[in-house]
This record gives C-alpha cells, sequence and structure tokens, in this order.
C-alpha cells in the first residue's frame, strides 16, 4: 500500500526543496512519524509544543478534509493523495 | 516597531484635496507574534497562524493630538471609507478612485417593534435599534467593497496584473468591479451553484468566471493551492491582511453615525467570521485612541442553520470550529470551515454575547419582514441577521432599551431567485376605470383575509 503527501510550499525550505513523498502510512499518527524521521525541521511547523496538529493545519485526502472522514482515526486507503494546506484563508 | 512602508502619504482625488499622514504598519502572526513586514502574505510560515496587520498607534495618537484626525478634521472629509485611511493599511500614493462606504445607519422603529416582545418593550426597542445598510454600499451594494478597496490598493502597490478570489458572490461581485476600474485582470473561482444575479454581476465586468463542481470549502482550497502556482494577488488568500482590514470600517462608521459612542450590541453575519472580528477591532482602536468613549459591547453572531458552525460552537461553549458541509439557501454565508472562527468565538464569547442561526424559510420571512417595515431589500444573509436578531430579543439576549446596531451586508436584488414562488404575478386589467374598482375591491378582501394569518417572524 501507498499514499502521496503533498508538501506545500510554504514547508518546503524544511524538506530541501521537496514538494511530494510517497509513504506507507496507514494513518495520520504513521504519516507524521514518516515525516519526523524523514524531514526533522518539519517537526514543530506541523505540531504545537504539546504535540497536538497546529490548529491553523488543514488536512485533506483525495480533496476532502480529513475531519468529514472520521478525523485523525481515518485510515488510509491505496493510492490515496494526502495535502497539507496551511490556514485556509478565505471569506 | 520593526520594518515598514512607510512613513506614507495619500492624496485624495475623491476627497479633499490636503494630503494626509497615514498609518505605518506591517504584517504579524496573530499567534506566535512574529513580524513579516509587508508583503503578500497571509499565513505565518513558523506556526500557518493567520498574520494580522498591526499599526504604529503612537504615530496615529500624535495625528490625534496634532488635530489632523480628530473627530473634526473626519468629519469634514468626504462621506467615503476613506476618511478613516489612517487606520487602513494603504501604500504610499495611494489616490482612491471609488467613494467606497459610508453607508446609511438608519434608526429601524418598526422592525424593533416587531422583534421586541411586549407593548412596552416594543416602544423601547423602537428607540434603539438601527440598521447599517451595506445593501448601498458601493459600486457593488454589499460590504464586500470595502475590503476588496482596501485589498486592490496593494495588489497595485505590490506590482499584480491580475487578482483573484474564491467567492460566495459578493466577493465575485466587488473584485471584479474594482479590477476593471483599476485596470487589472480578474479570475474569479465560485462554486458552482451560486445565484444567477451574482454570476450576472461577476461577468459583466469582464473578469474570467471559473465555476467550480464543489463547496466554498473546496474552492477556496483549491485557490489556496493556485495561490501557490501564480503570481496573482488573492484578494482573500496571499492579500488577506490587507483586505480584512477593510471590514474595520464598518466599525468605524457605526460609532460615527452615532455620535461617536459606541453601541451595546452589534448583531452581525458570518461566513468566514472575518467581519464581526474586524468590527471589535474598529471599535477597539477607536477607544485606544480616544476617539470614542471606552464601554462594553456584546458581540452577536447570526448564521443560517443549514450552516453554523460558528453558532454551533458558540452554543456548546466550544472554542474551536467542526466543519460542515453547508445545506442553506444563504450561500453568501455557506463557510463550513470559516477561516476565521476561532477569532469570531473568541469575540463573541469574551463580550458577553451569543451566536443564534435560522433555518431557510426564516430567512425568507425575514427579507419580507425587513422590507415591509423599514423599505430595505436585504439579500439572504440578511434576513440571516434579522431572523437570529427577533431570536436574540426574545431570549432577553438584546434588552430593548440597548443601543443595537444590525448590519445588513448585501442587496436582495442579488438573491431574488430565493423569492421565486412567494409572491403572485397579477393578472393584468383592462385599462377601465371600471376594471380597475372591480379589481381593488377583490384586492381589498384578499388583504383583509391574510391579516388573519399570524406573521412566523417577529410575532
Amino acid at each position: 500500500m501507498a499514499i502521496t503527501v503533498q508538501i506545500p510550499t510554504a514547508l518546503r525550505r524544511h524538506t530541501a526543496g521537496v514538494s511530494s513523498i510517497a509513504c506507507a502510512a496507514t494513518n495520520l499518527g504513521e504519516l507524521f512519524s514518516v515525516l519526523d524521521e524523514k524531514f526533522p525541521a518539519l517537526k514543530p511547523h506541523l505540531r504545537d509544543e504539546a504535540g497536538q496538529l497546529r490548529r491553523f493545519l488543514n488536512i485533506y485526502v483525495n480533496e476532502e478534509d480529513i475531519r468529514f472522514l472520521g478525523g485523525p482515526g481515518y485510515a488510509f486507503q491505496d493510492g490515496d493523495e494526502v495535502l497539507l494546506v496551511p490556514s485556509i484563508a478565505g471569506g | 516597531m520593526g520594518r515598514f512602508f512607510g512613513p506614507l502619504v495619500l492624496s485624495y482625488s475623491l476627497s479633499q484635496k490636503a494630503s494626509s499622514p497615514m498609518a505605518q504598519y506591517e504584517l504579524r502572526c496573530r499567534e506566535c507574534g512574529r513580524s513579516w513586514g509587508n508583503q503578500p502574505r497571509s499565513i505565518c510560515d513558523e506556526c500557518f497562524s493567520p498574520l494580522e496587520i498591526t499599526y504604529d498607534y503612537d504615530s496615529i495618537q500624535a495625528s490625534i493630538s496634532e488635530g489632523t484626525f480628530s473627530r473634526e478634521r473626519i468629519a469634514q472629509r468626504p462621506p467615503n471609507m476613506w476618511r478613516y485611511s489612517e487606520l487602513l493599511p494603504l501604500p504610499e500614493g495611494f489616490e482612491p478612485r471609488l467613494p467606497v462606504g459610508f453607508t446609511p445607519l438608519l434608526h429601524a422603529p418598526t422592525l424593533a417593534a416587531r422583534l421586541a416582545g411586549s407593548q412596552n418593550d416594543a416602544k423601547a426597542a423602537a428607540q434603539n435599534l438601527y440598521i447599517k445598510n451595506d445593501a448601498v454600499c458601493l459600486p457593488t451594494l454589499s460590504f464586500k467593497d470595502r475590503v476588496v478597496a482596501v485589498a486592490l490598493a496593494q495588489a497595485k502597490a505590490f506590482g499584480f496584473d491580475t487578482v483573484a478570489c474564491s467567492s460566495t458572490g459578493n466577493l465575485a461581485n466587488a473584485v471584479a468591479a474594482h479590477a476593471a476600474r483599476l485596470g487589472l485582470k480578474a479570475w474569479i473561482f465560485i462554486p458552482s451553484d451560486l445565484e444567477p444575479a451574482k454570476i450576472l454581476g461577476t461577468q459583466v465586468f469582464g473578469a474570467n468566471v471559473v465555476r467550480i463542481a464543489g463547496n466554498y470549502d473546496q474552492v477556496n482550497r483549491l485557490c489556496s493551492q493556485i495561490a501557490e502556482e501564480r503570481r496573482w494577488g488573492f484578494v482573500n488568500v496571499n492579500l488577506r491582511p490587507y483586505y480584512a482590514e477593510g471590514s474595520k470600517t464598518v466599525g468605524f462608521e457605526i460609532a460615527e453615525q452615532l455620535g461617536w459612542r459606541l453601541p451595546d450590541n452589534v448583531v452581525v453575519p458570518m461566513a468566514g467570521g472575518s467581519l464581526i472580528v474586524k468590527i471589535k477591532k474598529a471599535f477597539d482602536e477607536l477607544s485606544k485612541l480616544g476617539l470614542v468613549e471606552e464601554k462594553p459591547v456584546k458581540f452577536f453572531g447570526a448564521q443560517a442553520t443549514g450552516c453554523s458552525p460558528i453558532s454551533t460552537a458558540v452554543k456548546t461553549g466550544s472554542s474551536e470550529i467542526d466543519p460542515q458541509k453547508p445545506a442553506t439557501i444563504a450561500r453568501s454565508l455557506a463557510i463550513g470551515n470559516p477561516a476565521d472562527g476561532h477569532y469570531a468565538i473568541k469575540t463573541i464569547k469574551h463580550s458577553g454575547g451569543w451566536s443564534e442561526d435560522v433555518s431557510d424559510p426564516e430567512v425568507i420571512d425575514s427579507i419580507r419582514l425587513l422590507a415591509e417595515t423599514e423599505g430595505i431589500f436585504t439579500e439572504t444573509a440578511g434576513g440571516v441577521t434579522v431572523g437570529s436578531a427577533g431570536k436574540l430579543y426574545r431570549q432577553d439576549r438584546i434588552l430593548p432599551e440597548e443601543t443595537t446596531v444590525l448590519c445588513i451586508t448585501g442587496n436582495g436584488l442579488k438573491t431574488t431567485d430565493v423569492l421565486a414562488g412567494v409572491f403572485e404575478v397579477e393578472r393584468p386589467i383592462a385599462p377601465k376605470l371600471a376594471e380597475f374598482e372591480k379589481y381593488l375591491s377583490e384586492t381589498l378582501d384578499t388583504i383583509e383575509a391574510a391579516k388573519e394569518i399570524p406573521a412566523t417572524v417577529g410575532a
């Protein structure tokens, strides 16, 4: 099983310019572990001091907000494309 | 303060001849406080929180002391939002080309009498209820003209030749019109189910309209991605901190039009949640600068029940937004994941206010109620505000003797589709006096019969 993770421009200075990676994470927790290992500098930007997902970071799976898919517990499916979108603006 | 563009000078072509000193300002992260100078960006790269414009209030205070930004001096300026330029993030040399804002603040005694409960309450409320009527804001008949005016001033300064936005309709109209006026190209992204009048009212200005098969939140997410790829000025993405400041002018005007005093309560429709937060910022700035006497103001939010993430959070005591899939006729408020939801909740709770929401039938009844009582034809968002205000009066959260302002943010001519079928198309009569007398007699009978049907809103 493989999923793809798209890294937004704002974060790429912490990933040496890498814009997407493929990995075998089965849920959000595992995905963060993969990102922590691969890009240690990214960690404090994704989670706050208490280890919680930062309030203004949005996670989308195949264009759907992960909160509509059951939240952080959602089990990734083979081929899922995960988007990290900082602070959706609009309004 | 840190890095600024400035000191800045605004020369009024639409306004007075004399130049006015401008405030110095910069972007700051709302959460971690990091300074970002002035640039087209809306988020902090450190913590992904939204950026906010911070001003050098000492220099503004100095302008007040010198008398160049006093109440009297402001009152002498032309009646548009640029009279508060010292408190707006405008670029050096900016010359306004449209007289946006300074919409009427109307006393609303007949509506008040209907919204309040008993006869005594009705009498008191009639003295104290006001409508801030942005249904007649120029040039596109919604409060979005205010935010776009500021955003496009910065778009020009940052050198963009193309501006863009995600929109639930009113913003689309405003960006398209202002861009046409300023000679900028415009790309407008909208949910495909938007009201026909709002689509037409965008296309007519020559803007490129992209209909997305999805809801506003999906359009918005897409725009966040496009903004990373193209050098366009997205008014509500990379220009958002500047754009949002334009909303403050609603608050400045309310205070000035009340005779330089703050109201007790404000009822504000909420989509992204920015307007209510910015009206509070406006009141705070006026108080801090001594232009009004400081006093507690309660902030009340209004949403449609079919898209009420902020209202739901307030009612359940949550400080966070649980996003919703919108299902309401109030499409201009149909944002299920509001960008400023967290801050709107905070503003409402800290002020001692509340949030209410109304069903779609209540929205329609409320549009009619406002039109029939005060002669103001508002769009669905205005129906949401009036309907919610009625609930707040009935819950005694708003008291009749308190000065209360309802913010009407858009024009009913843009959402006439929701009233389809509400009114019958009258049959034509022959051009004969006898025909008219017969018609009149029949019509009066019908009106008498209708009086026996109780009203559902404001009763």
